[in-house]
């Protein structure tokens, strides 16, 4: 900290006499920086913002000394303090004819004005004059100021000259001017409707820059409108073909990549467009191809337009090769050591599973790593991909994973979305009822403030409802243990008041319905909530209609009811309530304890919550009564909106037709109430899912999966109907590559024989055991969790997840599955768990991948080789490989693998020692002589060690 | 599109705010702080990317990289590429190191005009408008060679304010 103020306090002088700032200037800023405390800060800033209003109000204030008000102005703003004040000084800048001045001037208004500010009418003057100024400089400074400062109203006020700007002699400008056309686009799209066909035309501009930043207008408008620039598709095409093969100026390459930033435009342009067109994706082939094998993979910038190319294949046609590119891609992302990497690669892999669901296979076990990495990002990331592969098979696991991550964070606004998530994938999924509820009362148990209130009425209902069948026994069932699981979580402290609402809801609905429960238990523990509770009315509310319909219960069927003491003074309580809600359920409750059986019967039947409720809305029982009254006397009624219609039409007090000419004019009455959602379908924007056979879903794998085959007995029980199979078919190819499918009957094998027979079988394979040697437990628990992730028939792995979350214990597993199936599966079992190890094994298996990648390098070296000597820069470490040391092939393959691994993270952080070979070395004083103070990452270490 | 790009250092002290879209100055501290509170919680040798809606709203990533003293944070949307926004701040970095040889959090600190110039030349409006960091040189150097001109006649209060640059 000394040094650095000694460093601080040499440095300000140098820069003194440079950039012309006076001592008061930087005798704030060091003071600032010196100071201990938020405090103290603000004390400086306080002085400052007095000595500048003091300083801007002498008159003549030079103008040299103004800007630097000025600048100081911005700074104490960026500090968090009000400088408006100064803002009209600032204004008062940009008219200056100074371009220092100017500059600054508009620097200070960019900054602190909105769009909307009154003093932007003081600025439109000026930036007008300015976009026509001679000096390209202004121009700039105009246009800059255009981008932040116009609204929609001043647009056309500038509009022509930014417009004739788009033809500038200058690169720079034109850029610029198309930017603020963009701008100007985003924010009214209608007051530059016209003058789209410009973006068109400068695509075609001699600067490539110009080109490239017309690429950003264009992104914006196709993606509002594909249809209309489908035939630009060639164009775009062609662009990348040329940027690829190097014909822009060598000046765009940025380490070594020609022009990666505008590839990366065109490839998302280009996933736009293509996007479901066989044509228009058949056009790109060639060039994702090519990208493919050119892109250098040892650069964040050439897995940058990997990343890109992949996203694009995404949403292409994209055909098989090209696919198996993506992937190659991917895994090589994957098996990154940096997390950049491995977070792309998920991301990518959340893409492609989408197209071709079986890739995600090979990676398992990387993300069960990225899973329980600690690097929250990537997680988060992981568990977004978990989200979108789940299916019925393993949607116990993935749920238990994310709720337990969501007990783990604090970020309340991301608790919030997986809980969401939870109960999504639980309504979609959820293979019993039971499992639902357990499900929702652990969400609600510790997110319960966060989850729509939607979520708790559904679960009600489903409470309520049951299976939607004919089958009482079982809603009988599920009811039951809802109630047990309520009685046992109620009495822990502080739960969320939706949950609260929950339970008394279900505790006065079927706590005495079984008769396990005496009716002054219950309302003994319904009691309790509402003492405990006593601030929360809704609570309360919700426990007194709980402890009504029990009484009620009671009284029906005949029992005497005694009311406990607490529950007396509970009524008497809030008899007196402030809360008129409250009083009238307590008044209720009262009237009811004193009615008689048939009665109270009518009023609260038993279980009648799903009953529905026929409200005759004219309430025409009444019409008797009507009748009587009118013709004994009485005024006939007269409905509101008549009323309300006399209240306006004074002179003609009847008149039915006069009203409906105002109605045309002017609607006074309230607007249509929203259509009531249907009831039966809660989540049906969510679910395409029809509810009632979701719900019956675990019966059928337990009846008929002993019996029929795999495949069979999921296509029997697939009830998702309309819902996008996202994870790989039930069935797996025997393996064809080393790196192929992992199938759940591995997992099967090991989770439901006894562990040691799982190790046994595999023994004879030289990778696991290993592997094994290494770190076994891990390994299993990993195995374990991989099948039940990415298993793929329903039945079989709901054993895996009762397994692995009952710890070892094969038994469990297997007593409540079929036996049957598991010798079905025995056959595979053994080839299946090599897999297991593959994508951890560590030498043996990147072997495999460096072969692929050597020939597609000297196949590349091949081709360009003669031609060009670009190829060396293309790839820097890879390529000098093959080139050198063809004849030791070993050396090789542990350079490559080493470089597939380890590259990025090295030419990224460090030019250090290089302990390898003469290649590596090579390859990065090549890097070096072309970008000397590229990727420094000592930056600021000479000065500040 | 790019919201914002920040500068701050290890302590929290922001050292360079930019907002492409409007925002009132408490919201523009209230989300450097939050930024900050994310970014100083983060262990060593994680990934350079934040799904950040909580401050930023639905669909904003932020990417961030660690100097010495000084975090550079990108605040971006779904339209733009992580891994080339890292890059980007690569590219800033780059173009701060020539322009201050050896660029140290004081030169950005002091050269509060100069820092937004540049940046002025690297993102425009929210968009990537250049990254050869040669040429934003070229451009910054230019306007800084202008300045300099200007300077220089307007340290003569007054009287000599009519100068215009003529091109």
């Amino acid at each position: 900290m000394e040094q650095l103020k000694t460093i601080g306090r040499e440095l300000a002088m140098g820069s003194q006499g440079g950039f012309g700032q006076s001592k008061e200037f930087l005798d704030l800023v060091k003071s600032i920086g010196e100071s201990r405390s938020k405090a103290e800060e603000d004390r400086i800033v306080l002085s400052e913002i007095d000595i500048l209003k003091r300083k801007l109000l002498e008159p003549d204030v030079p103008k040299r000394k103004m800007k630097e008000y000025i600048i100081r102005l911005v700074y104490i703003e960026m500090l968090g303090h009000d400088a408006s004040f100064g803002y009209i000084h600032a204004v008062k800048m940009t008219h200056d004819d100074n371009l220092l001045l100017k500059r600054t001037g508009y620097l200070a208004v960019t900054l602190f004005l909105d769009e909307d500010h009154d003093l932007i009418i003081l600025i439109v003057n000026t930036i007008q004059k300015d976009l026509r100024s001679d000096n390209y400089l202004v121009v700039c400074a105009a246009l800059n100021a255009v981008c932040r400062l116009i609204n929609e109203e001043t647009i056309p006020a500038v509009l022509p000259q930014v417009v004739d700007l788009l033809n500038h002699g200058k690169e720079a400008v034109r850029k610029k001017a198309i930017m603020a056309l963009h701008r100007f686009h985003r924010k009214s799209p209608s007051s530059v409707s016209h003058l789209v066909s410009n973006f068109r035309r400068k695509l075609c501009d001699s600067d490539p820059g110009v080109m490239g930043a017309t690429l950003c207008p264009l992104f914006d408008l196709i993606s509002e409108d594909v249809a209309s620039y489908k035939d630009l598709v060639s164009s775009f095409v062609g662009i990348l073909k040329q940027v690829t093969e190097r014909k822009l100026p060598k000046s765009y390459d940025y380490h070594q990549m020609p022009a990666p930033f505008i590839q990366i435009k065109l490839l998302k342009i280009m996933a736009l467009l293509s996007s479901g067109d066989k044509s228009a994706s058949d056009m790109m082939y060639m060039v994702l191809g090519d990208l493919f094998r050119k892109c250098d993979s040892s650069t964040n910038i050439g897995n940058a337009i990997l990343y890109e190319c992949i996203r694009c294949i995404s949403c292409i046609i994209p055909s098989p090769k090209l696919l198996e590119d993506a992937a190659e891609a991917i895994s090589k992302f994957l098996k990154s050591d940096s997390h950049n990497l491995k977070y792309m690669g998920i991301d990518g892999l959340g893409r492609l599973i989408k197209i071709s669901s079986d890739i995600a296979e090979q990676h398992q076990l990387a993300v069960i790593d990225c899973l329980e990495d600690p690097d929250d990002t990537l997680k988060r990331k992981t568990f977004e991909l978990l989200y979108k592969m789940t299916k019925s098979s393993n949607v116990e696991v993935i749920v238990d994973r994310m709720i337990d991550y969501m007990i783990s964070i604090n970020d309340n606004h991301y608790k919030t979305e997986i809980a969401s998530r939870c109960v999504e994938l639980a309504e979609q999924f959820a293979p019993s009822n039971q499992w639902f509820i357990q499900i929702m009362n652990k969400v609600f148990e510790h997110a319960g403030d966060l989850v729509n209130i939607k979520v708790a009425h559904n679960l009600m209902r489903l409470i309520a409802e049951g299976f939607g069948e004919d089958d009482d026994d079982a809603d009988n069932k599920l009811r039951l243990s809802a109630v047990e699981s309520y009685l046992q979580i109620i009495s822990e402290p502080k739960l969320p008041s939706l949950f609260l609402q929950v339970i008394s809801w279900v505790l006065g609905e079927y706590g005495t319905a079984d008769g396990k429960y005496s009716a002054s238990y219950i309302s003994g523990k319904l009691c309790d909530v509402a003492d405990a509770y006593s601030s929360d009315e809704t609570v309360k509310g919700y426990a007194v209609s709980a402890l009504m319909k029990i009484y009620a219960f009671e009284i029906a069927s005949g029992r005497k009811v005694d009311v406990l003491p607490e529950c007396q003074s509970l009524i008497e309580e809030l008899l007196a309530s402030h809360s008129t809600d409250l009083q009238q359920r307590a008044y209720e409750l009262q009237a009811l304890l004193a009615l008689d059986a048939r009665a109270v019967e009518s009023i609260l039947p038993l279980d009648a919550s799903c009953e529905d409720i026929e409200v005759d809305k004219d309430l025409s029982f009444l019409n008797g009564y009507i009748q009587q009254a009118i013709e004994s006397g009485a005024q006939p009624y007269v409905s509101e909106r008549e009323r309300s219609g006399g209240m306006f039409e004074t002179t003609d007090y009847h008149s039915q037709d006069h009203h409906e000419v105002t109605s045309h004019a002017l609607r006074f009455e309230a607007y249509e109430l929203p259509k009531p959602s249907v009831p039966s379908q809660p989540s049906a924007a969510l679910v395409p899912v029809p509810e009632p056979s979701y719900y019956s879903e675990p019966h059928q794998p337990i009846s008929t999966s002993s019996s029929v085959s795999e495949r069979e007995s999921s296509e029997i029980k697939l009830r998702l109907d309309g819902v996008k199979q996202k994870w790989g078919r039930p069935s797996y190819q025997s393996s064809t590559s080393a790196s192929s499918s992992t199938p759940p009957q591995a997992a099967n094998g090991t989770s439901t024989h006894s562990d040691g027979g799982g190790v046994a079988s595999s023994s004879s394979s030289k990778p696991r055991s290993s592997y094994e040697s290494k770190k076994p437990e891990i390994d299993h628990e990993k195995q374990r969790l991989a099948a039940s992730l990415f298993g793929g028939s329903s039945s079989s792995s709901r054993s895996d997840r009762k397994s692995s979350s009952g710890g070892h214990k094969p038994a469990k597993g297997t007593a409540n599955k079929p036996l049957a199936t598991v010798p079905k599966e025995s056959p595979i079992p053994v080839p299946d768990l090599l897999d297991f190890d593959e994508p951890t094994g560590t030498s043996d298996v990147a072997a495999t991948d460096p072969f692929k990648e050597l020939e597609g390098l000297m196949e590349s070296s091949r081709q360009d080789g003669g031609g060009s000597t670009d190829v060396m820069g293309l790839y820097s470490t890879d390529a000098s490989a093959p080139v050198k040391t063809t004849t030791s092939v070993d050396s090789l393959l542990s350079e490559l693998s080493d470089s597939s691994r380890g590259t990025y993270h090295q030419s990224q952080t460090t030019k250090g020692p290089n302990s390898k070979e003469a290649l590596e070395k090579d390859a990065l004083v090549r890097q070096m002589g072309v970008n000397p103070t590229s990727q420094n990452p000592t930056l600021f270490k000479d000065l500040l060690g | 599109m790019i919201k914002a790009v920040m500068m701050m250092n290890t302590q929290g002290k922001p050292r360079l705010a930019k907002f492409y879209d409007f925002l009132p100055v408490e919201k523009q501290q209230e989300l450097i702080r939050g930024v900050f509170s994310v970014l100083s919680s983060r262990p060593e040798n994680v990934s350079n990317f934040l799904e950040i809606d909580s401050l930023f709203g639905p669909d904003s990533r932020l990417v961030y990289k660690h100097y010495a003293t000084l975090y550079f944070v990108l605040v971006f949307d779904g339209s733009e590429n992580e891994l080339a926004m890292l890059d980007l701040i690569q590219v800033l970095v780059e173009t701060l190191d020539k322009c201050f040889s050896n660029v140290c959090e004081l030169d950005i600190v002091f050269n509060y005009s100069k820092m937004h110039t540049v940046l002025d030349e690297i993102v425009f409006g929210g968009q990537v408008l250049e990254t050869r960091s040669d040429e934003i040189m070229k451009a910054v150097e230019e306007i800084s060679k202008l300045e300099a001109a200007s300077n220089s006649i307007s340290l003569v209060p007054k009287s000599v304010s009519g100068w215009r640059g003529g091109r």
